[in-house]
């Protein structure tokens, strides 16, 4: 008889990184179906472009690190960042550029630096950072304009072949700056009742945009009840955008609005799947409050006061370098201390 | 209903309680032959007391401890020791240990018993000595010497006396059949203890889980002061520093014992093996063990003779050996896993499952940590298991230490819900191992180098000693030499002068101050060749034999707190250090009884 030796636990619950990452794929459909019915296939090519190159760069660099491709690939990390890159380029951004996104996240940022759980940054933000200063153009110009599928938007092999073609924008037509960006430009010469009447802000909050941020926020909140992620990042964010907006730019004439900045750029996108990314986030609750808070803060200040509509990317990936610093000094009260043990060990030995 | 408080973590595994619970608890017949370890308890190995072909009766005592912490062992049934031998016992690390080996006869011929009736009309320190000699040692896990536990130190006196009844772990049900079968001795048990300990509370913690118990527990309590507080499912309630907190809402301190806060809890086995043992009499030669898991057809409860083999268990249990794929001794969550089936049961063993491949199953493939967080929010200690993890691989032990290592209970609540399926645990009791051999590397350097160094200054001393006699004895020569001229033309001088009177004062004088220089040559000798010196290395003694005895004690509060074996051996060495302080001390304080109170000169620290 050959018993088994094993060290304990013996028992363990069966959801495995995975499952885990199957869970967050699904939470972002609502968001991409929002993002097809009000925009066009646009994003819809993309994520299945991105997901497809990152799952196939993650497999090549493996294989290069020979490391075991089907047990790394099913761990649905790359397709996740795929995903994410997906969702959150411009709708009608060049293959090619979101090829270089993709190549940059998984390559770069994820696997140079050891591969999953030792990415110090966000895998997909650095890959959107990179291509967002490398073609400013591209990255400006791309966004469709808010068209149903039903009323309006291109076709799916004209979207096909405006994504696949060699040249850097599309069909002018096709296009209309975003929201956040078209506040902020024409804030400065016309008054907020002036602004709105343009097209990109539609009846309620912003054309199309609106749904997108709520199909997010509905999918961030099935995350949350699932216990995939946990409130503190996503709330925190939230408050931190809300905060800055309420306290510093509560006159339409002069800020973009309160509701703008929540429901308009990439925000709930951004709280609920970008920023609660474990890897790169700080880990204890108090970390993630801290974490999360200076995210949304940066991103205010970012799209108020600095030169991009929109900020999520270098806001997460600021906060990603302050991560290790936050996680030195807020771990929890260990049960029987008195106090949390903050910082690094001291020389003189650390009894309590 | 008492308030409760809540633990943060915890987790709900399946609880697999049903299987063993369906059947009342059945008496396990006597074995061929039983295997008894002398060491089934915290403390010293105990002696055998018997040797190769004598005949024991049933209760009778075959080993016990005469030096240091232990308890006696006694033959569960009559029969002839057979053999006093190495057999493999339960330990995790599948280590063979001396064993008497006995054959029941098949009479099971008691041996005389004397109850007590009315232990309440004796002395205390006598019916703590009965629970000793009845060989009782925590049944719930880690077998500490029930007596020495009910003596805390006279300086803690204990307010809540906890009964542990959570019974946390999936699978095992021992306690909880003990307490529906047996609850009038786990409650004449306690007041037992109660007695003993005189606390102000009394109180049966006990999951939700287990209703039927709770009924039997709720009737027997009737008319006695003890209250039953039913706490909520999750594990690990009954951990002893989760179980304290939900009763009590305190927290031990860290590397503390519960005593050190005014609570005491035992464990329900524990309270039955006392009230046997007082008021029948019987020494603790059984113990109720849940035979469960797929692999056998009849899981259950056995009242089982310490030192059967768990082969003779799961066979009346109907193992089915070919589905058997893991015996774990304990639970799922903190057991380990049994090398062989020969192994006996001993005090501590509460649990044999035997499972099949599907049921426990392998773990999956370590995956790398996605800081997911999920074991931080799982973690009754409030620990970062990540973090831990993370040091303990990468062999950074200080920052481990720094985030509180030696406080994770190794519950294994981190591991159960790892997305990535990392042996967590396994790393800690990994990096603990290691920092636990770095401290007796370090303090066996340490005390080398303090030797070196107190005999280097004791080499120094000698030297300075020698030196200084030598000048002060240069310089009395060369004083004496000077007198000596200078009386010799005094002589010269007097000569001229004669008058008798006037020469002898002089005489008289010259002898005078001669004594006087004498003296206060002595006495400058004796402070600054011996007092002054003394004091200083007194001090120096005591200040190093305390800081000795502060790191002795604070190995010895982190080795009780872990319950680890070599508890009594430090205590030996914490009371010598005791000693050792105290004789400095003493020294030091005669020592500055003979210093004149005048100003010391500056020291030459
Ligand atoms: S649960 Fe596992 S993967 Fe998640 S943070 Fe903890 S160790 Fe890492
Ligand atoms: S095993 Fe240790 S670190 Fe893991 S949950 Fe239990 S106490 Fe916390």
């Amino acid at each position: 008889m050959a018993l088994i030796q094993q060290s304990s636990p013996h028992a363990h619950k069966a959801r495995p990184t995975s499952r885990v990452m199957l869970w967050v794929i699904l939470a972002v459909l609502p968001g991409l179906l929002a993002q097809t019915l009000f925009f066009g296939w646009g994003n819809l090519i993309n994520v299945i472009w991105c997901v497809a190159l990152a799952m196939s760069t993650e497999a090549a660099i493996l294989k290069m690190r020979n490391k075991p491709i089907g047990f790394f690939l099913r761990d649905n990390t790359a397709a996740v960042t795929g995903l994410l890159l997906g969702l959150s380029l411009p709708q009608l951004a060049p293959w090619w550029v979101s090829g270089v996104a993709v190549i940059t996240a998984i390559v770069v940022a994820k696997q140079l630096y050891g591969g999953l759980g030792s990415n110090p940054f966000n895998p997909a933000m650095v890959g959107y950072a990179l291509v967002l200063v490398s073609f400013p153009v591209a990255m400006t110009t791309n966004w469709a304009q808010p068209a149903t599928l039903w009323a309006g938007a291109p076709g799916l092999s004209e979207t096909l072949s405006t994504i696949f073609s060699a040249s850097q924008t599309a069909i002018d037509g096709w296009t209309m700056a975003t929201p956040l960006d078209e506040y902020k430009h024409k804030i400065a010469t016309h008054t907020a009742a002036e602004v709105l009447q343009h097209p990109t802000f539609g009846d309620q909050v912003a054309r199309g945009w609106e749904w997108v941020n709520l199909a997010f926020l509905l999918g961030g909140l099935i995350l949350i009840g699932l216990k995939i992620i946990t409130w503190h990042v996503p709330v925190a964010f939230l408050a931190g955008v809300g905060i800055m907006s309420l306290a510093f730019g509560s006159n339409a004439d002069q800020y973009a609005p309160l509701q703008l900045h929540l429901l308009a750029g990439g925000t709930m996108l951004g709280a609920f799947f970008i920023a609660t990314d474990p890897v790169s986030a700080a880990t204890s609750h108090q970390g993630k409050l801290i974490y999360g808070a200076c995210i949304g803060i940066l991103i205010y200040l970012i799209r108020t006061w600095g030169n991009y509509p929109d900020a999520v990317a270098f806001s997460v990936l600021l906060m990603n370098f302050a991560v290790p610093f936050i996680d030195h000094y807020t771990p929890p009260r260990t049960y029987g201390h008195h106090k949390s043990r903050r910082g690094l060990p001291s020389k003189n030995g650390a009894k309590s | 209903m008492s308030q409760l408080w809540d633990f943060s973590g915890g987790i709900h595994p399946p609880e697999n309680k049903i299987q063993s619970t369906r059947r009342p608890i059945r008496t396990a017949g006597i074995p061929e032959r039983l295997i008894l370890p002398l060491q089934q308890h915290i403390g010293v190995q105990a002696e055998a007391m018997v040797s190769e072909g004598d005949r024991v009766l049933k209760g009778q005592k075959i080993g016990d401890v005469t030096a240091g912490m232990g308890v006696p062992v006694h033959a569960p049934t009559s029969g002839i020791i057979q053999a006093i031998e190495l057999r493999p016992v339960p330990h995790p690390s599948g280590m063979s240990d001396l064993c008497v080996i006995l054959q029941p006869d098949g009479k099971d011929e008691w041996a005389d018993l004397y109850p007590v009736e009315n232990y309440q009309k004796h002395d205390r320190d006598e019916v703590l000595q009965l629970i000793r000699d009845a060989g009782i040692s925590g049944m719930g896990g880690a077998g500490f010497p029930t007596t020495i536990k009910l003596r805390p130190p006279r300086d803690r006196k204990v307010e809540t006396l906890i009964l542990n009844g959570a019974e946390c772990e999936p699978y095992i049900t021992a306690d909880d059949m003990t307490m529906r079968e047996r609850a009038a001795e786990v409650v004449s048990g306690m007041q037992v203890m109660a007695w003993i300990l005189r606390p102000s509370r009394c109180v049966i913690g006990i999951e939700d889980n287990k209703p039927e118990a709770i009924a039997a527990l709720r009737e027997a309590i009737q008319g006695t002061q003890i209250e039953v507080s039913v706490i909520p499912t999750k594990y690990p309630s009954g951990g002893e520093k989760q179980l304290v907190q939900i009763l009590t809402g305190l927290e031990v301190p860290s590397g503390g014992i519960p005593a050190d806060i005014g609570v005491m809890c035992q464990n329900v086995g524990t309270a039955v093996a006392v009230s046997r043992a007082i008021l029948e009499g019987k020494p603790l030669i059984s113990r109720i063990v849940t035979i469960t898991g797929d692999a056998v057809q009849e899981a259950g409860n056995f009242d089982t003779l310490l030192g059967t083999p768990v082969r003779a268990l799961l066979s009346e249990a109907g193992l089915q050996t070919n589905l058997l794929n893991r015996l774990v001794q304990g639970g799922p969550m903190m057991g380990y896993t049994l090398t062989t089936d020969s192994v006996p049961i001993v005090k501590t063993s509460n649990c044999v499952i035997a499972a099949t491949a599907q049921e426990l199953q392998a773990p999956p493939p370590e995956q790398p940590c996605i800081r997911c967080g999920e074991c931080a929010e799982a973690c009754p200690m409030e620990l970062l298991p990540q973090q831990l993890f993370w040091y303990s691989k990468a062999e950074e032990f200080e920052k481990a230490e720094h985030l509180n290592l030696f406080d994770c209970i190794e519950c294994g609540a981190c591991s159960y819900v790892c997305p990535s399926s990392i042996p967590l645990v396994q790393y800690y009791r990994f990096a603990k191992g290691e920092i636990r051999t770095q401290r007796e590397e370090q303090l066996k350097s340490d005390r080398a180098r303090e030797r070196f160094e107190a005999r280097q200054a004791r080499l120094e001393r000698e030297q300075q000693e020698k030196e200084q006699r030598r000048k002060e004895r240069a310089k009395a020569a060369a004083e004496a030499q000077a007198k000596k001229k200078a009386e010799a033309e005094q002589a010269a001088a007097d000569s001229e002068v004669v008058d008798d009177r006037s020469a002898k004062a002089a005489l008289v004088q010259q002898a005078l101050e001669r004594k006087k220089a004498k003296a206060a040559q002595t006495k400058a000798e004796s402070s600054a060749v011996q007092e002054q010196p003394d004091l200083e290395t007194l001090e120096k003694q005591v200040t190093q034999a305390e800081a000795k005895l502060n790191t002795m004690q604070g190995m010895l509060n982190e080795a009780k707190a872990e319950q680890a074996d070599n508890v009594d051996k430090l205590e030996r060495a914490v009371a010598k250090n005791h000693d050792r302080v105290k004789r400095a001390k003493d020294a030091l304080a005669e020592a500055r009884k003979h210093v004149p109170a005048e100003p010391e000169t500056p020291s030459s620290e």
